[in-house]
């Protein structure tokens, strides 16, 4: 018995899989499955975050409902997956943020929001707020720059370290033992594996959605979100690295590296969340863990806000537009970086560590 | 619907879809008529996961080839020569073709699951196991403009002199109708969940059976065919049967039910007397012979006995075994006598020989002094738990089908072939198979047979 009730069924499913192993072709799960006889909270943890949720192995299941057995790996392990985020959250006291997510996001993003809105016009004249600043300097002269890099500095290395701790306690959960690293050749397979979503495919054919009929969509929306955050990223970075070393303060000109990288980036944001969000929609109600979807979709809104908001911001940088915007976009990053550790955002470090783990069972199973 | 086609086929298993594909492709209008509702659709398909392909040449799945005369050489061994040579030759040839044909209609493979390496040079399995594959096949040929009806269950057929001319049809929802087509294909399986049938050969045994795949492999297209003149082919009283976990559901446990623990201890019927050499032969062949065993003890019940030595040899099971610290409490547990599980034990630890013991081949442990013996693989049961597997016999499939031609025609009683009548799949897989079974070879029946009838079938009605 488990601690979870979620934890027994996703136990007593394992041990009918691991009886039949037809699915053993379709993904990493089963073959990790096949690798143990007994199933302990953290093999089980392990399980559901190496789970990519593509739905295959539900409908090619002879098991699955209506027969008695009542298999339903994906949504078993969706919930069970869910389960685990609260249950490795740093620190605990913070873990009930996962029980009603969408609120706390809703509200974390709100707030956040609010405050650069409020702030930005308390402290600015209101000519300063609406008025229109162009050339270098233009953002700081409505918070300084100093201000802003710590303000964000502080949130993105709480957001660090919270997530390191959580993950670090899922690694050891997994059966690392303590001290045990993950090598480099492990390491590589599981960049290369989630860099591509090499299991979210159905075993080849795509996965499943609304239907029996499998496609490759929500693999192109995770790719666009995906790599859309990437690049966002590598365009604060390298208007960070511009500002330092080269003193080139922002914004950039349209043909600049890190506008471009932005634009790119932003773009893959939008499309992609607003693929996913209507694959989410549209998708068969027994591959989900419906009581998540707060959590779902309130990750997939914050980072089609914060890609909207650059977006606009951008386009309307030049116009009495900015001051307000720069605050909403600001107001969205911030708490996009503050509930990292608490929202959907921690699935990718779980499922990355999982496939690390996978790869160095691979590796030692085969010897090498 | 429309009330005329050119190829009716029923059954919805990989032979129906296999003909109702290849009729289409012949440019034939067809219509799939599954008596099942749609999850339970395809019969035993769905509870199957390879095919048995003879190849000149590994693959990327094969580990190396398997030529006809081997495939014939292994079908000629488990049948014990009851098979018809001309058709399992011309079916064992076309069969290297169906290993690519199979994938043109959207089925993928993949290399031997783990625990069956021993079919890894011989069998293909289908990468998500037969329900996959079946959804593949349905996939394709609802594309190709295949219509498909659920829960249609077929009440008559109206054939004279050996021509199939309609199906009288009861559906749940849209009441009965009678479909009219140029060619029939039969593909409707044997009667394996028909305990009704079973018991005109087993008596109430049949009562005790498990029924390893859906309820619906009632049989009842097969008798109405040799009811209106059919030639029968294949035993009507045998049935494969393995032994499947008494725990285990009265229909459709699938594989996940199976036990091969078999050899790693003794089996024990309700008296708890040993009844048969448990380590006669190696698997696959030891697997197909206990379910008969076992229907042939008292109340078709058995339990098979091992100690905790050697739990982790055999495949994880869905059930676990049941445990007891003694002999006699497992006794106590499974309501057996205590006092005679101890003393057949007891005699069998006795009875056992040194020896090196290796499962994967005919090892050198073996008893002495007692009947039955125990010939290979016997090691003394004492270290606690005691552990045990209640079985019964679990009923895969039937051999009685339809005579047919290479063209898979169906013949009629009088020797004369069939103008419009094919089956394929278990419904006439008695003419190759007359008894036993090797691993893969059903599907192999079903779809090599599948496509020819479904060509054959097409041919007739655009001529």
């Amino acid at each position: 018995m488990h601690g979870t009730r979620i934890l027994d069924e996703a136990d007593r499913l394992m041990t009918v899989c691991n009886s039949c192993r037809y699915c053993e072709g379709l993904c990493a799960v089963f073959p990790a499955m096949e690798m143990r006889r007994a199933f302990s909270d953290g093999d089980l943890n392990y399980l559901a975050n190496l789970c990519h949720s593509c739905g295959a192995c539900y409908v090619d299941c002879q098991f699955s409902p209506p027969h008695e057995f009542n298999v339903n790996v994906p949504q078993t392990l969706a919930v069970a997956r869910a389960e685990s985020y609260a249950a490795y959250a740093w620190p605990q006291a913070l873990s009930g943020a996962f029980a009603r997510n969408g609120l706390v996001i809703s509200i974390a993003a709100a707030l956040s929001m609010a405050a650069f809105i409020f702030g930005f016009a308390v402290l600015n004249d209101r000519s300063v707020l609406f008025g229109v600043h162009t050339g270098p300097g233009a953002f700081y002269k409505l918070m300084p720059h100093n201000a802003m890099a710590a303000l964000f500095s502080a949130a993105f290395l709480y957001a660090i370290l919270a997530l390191i701790m959580s993950v670090r306690a899922f690694w050891r959960d997994i059966g690392v033992p303590i001290g045990g690293r993950a090598d480099g050749g492990s390491m590589f397979q599981a960049i290369r594996d989630a860099g591509e979503l090499r299991y979210l495919h159905g075993g080849g054919v795509g996965c499943y959605n609304e239907d029996d009929r499998p496609t490759d969509r929500r693999k192109l929306y995770h790719h666009l979100t995906f790599y859309g955050f990437l690049l966002c990223f590598a365009a604060t970075s390298v208007a960070t690295l511009y500002h330092y070393l080269l003193a080139r303060e922002a914004p950039y000109p349209v043909w600049d590296l890190p506008v471009v990288l932005g634009t790119l980036g932003g773009i893959g944001l939008i499309a992609g969340t607003v693929g996913l969000f209507v694959a989410k929609l549209r998708r068969a109600p027994e591959l989900l863990d419906e009581n998540r979807y707060g959590m779902d979709v309130g990750f997939i809104a914050m980072l089609f806000l914060t890609g909207l908001t650059g977006m606009l911001l951008l386009v309307l940088r030049e116009t009495a537009a900015m001051g307000p915007l720069l605050a909403l976009h600001l107001g969205a990053v911030f708490a996009l970086f503050i509930t990292m550790p608490y929202g959907k955002f921690v699935h990718g470090l779980y499922r990355f560590a999982a496939l690390v783990r996978y790869a160095q069972e691979r590796r030692s199973e085969a010897g090498t | 619907m429309s009330s005329k086609y050119d190829v009716l086929v029923i059954g919805g298993g990989n032979a129906a879809l296999c003909a109702a594909i290849a009729a289409r492709r012949g440019g034939a209008s067809v219509l799939v008529l599954e008596g099942a509702p749609k999850f339970y659709r395809g019969g035993n398909t769905r509870h199957t996961r390879n095919m048995r392909c003879a190849h000149d040449a590994a693959t990327e799945i094969l580990t190396g080839p398997y030529t006809e005369e081997e495939f014939w050489e292994d079908l000629l061994r488990v049948t014990g020569g009851k098979t018809d040579e001309e058709l399992a030759r011309h079916m064992i040839r076309e069969s290297k073709d169906i290993l690519n044909w199979i994938v043109e209609q959207g089925v993928r493979w993949q290399p031997s699951l783990g625990g069956t390496l021993s079919l890894g040079r011989t069998n293909s399995f289908f990468l998500g196991g037969g329900r996959a594959m079946l959804n593949a096949l349905y996939l394709t040929a609802e594309r190709l403009g295949v219509d498909v009806e659920y829960d249609a269950e077929v009440t008559d057929l109206v054939i004279e002199d050996g021509m199939f001319l309609a199906a009288r049809l009861k559906r749940p929802i849209k009441g009965e109708t009678e479909i009219r087509a140029t060619s029939l294909v039969a593909a409707a399986g044997g009667f394996e969940a028909n305990i009704e049938w079973l018991k005109q050969y087993w008596g109430e045994a049949a009562d005790n059976f498990l029924i390893r795949g859906t309820p619906y492999n009632r049989g009842s297209i097969l008798k109405m065919l040799l009811d209106k003149g059919v030639q029968e082919v294949g035993d009507p009283t045998q049935c494969h049967a393995v032994a499947i976990d008494a725990r285990a559901p009265k229909f459709d446990g699938g594989i996940i039910t199976r036990h091969d623990s078999v050899v790693f201890g003794i089996v024990v019927n309700k008296h708890a007397q040993r009844f048969y050499d448990e380590g006669e032969d190696i698997w696959p062949k030891r697997y197909a012979i206990w379910g008969r065993l076992v229907a042939a003890q008292p109340d078709q019940i058995a339990y098979i006995i091992f100690d905790s030595t050697v739990v982790t040899s055999f495949m994880p099971t869905l059930f676990p075994p049941i445990a007891g610290q003694s002999v006699a409490e497992l006794a106590g547990k499974l309501e057996l006598d205590p006092a005679a599980l101890e003393k057949t034990i007891t005699e069998f630890n006795a009875a056992v020989r040194p020896g090196t013991f290796d499962h994967t081949i005919l090892d050198d442990c073996v008893t002495e002094g007692i009947t039955p013996p125990k010939t290979h693989w016997a090691r003394k049961i004492e270290t606690p738990p005691y552990l045990a597997y209640p079985v019964r016999p679990g009923i895969t499939f039937t051999y009685l089908g339809t005579r047919v031609t290479k063209e898979a025609r169906m013949l009629m009683a009088d020797g004369k072939p069939s103008a419009n009548m094919f089956a394929a799949g278990e419904i006439m897989a008695g003419n190759v198979l007359g008894k036993g079974y090797a691993a893969g070879m059903g599907m192999t029946i079903g779809s090599v047979f599948g496509r020819i009838a479904g060509r054959e079938a097409a041919r007739h009605a655009k001529n």
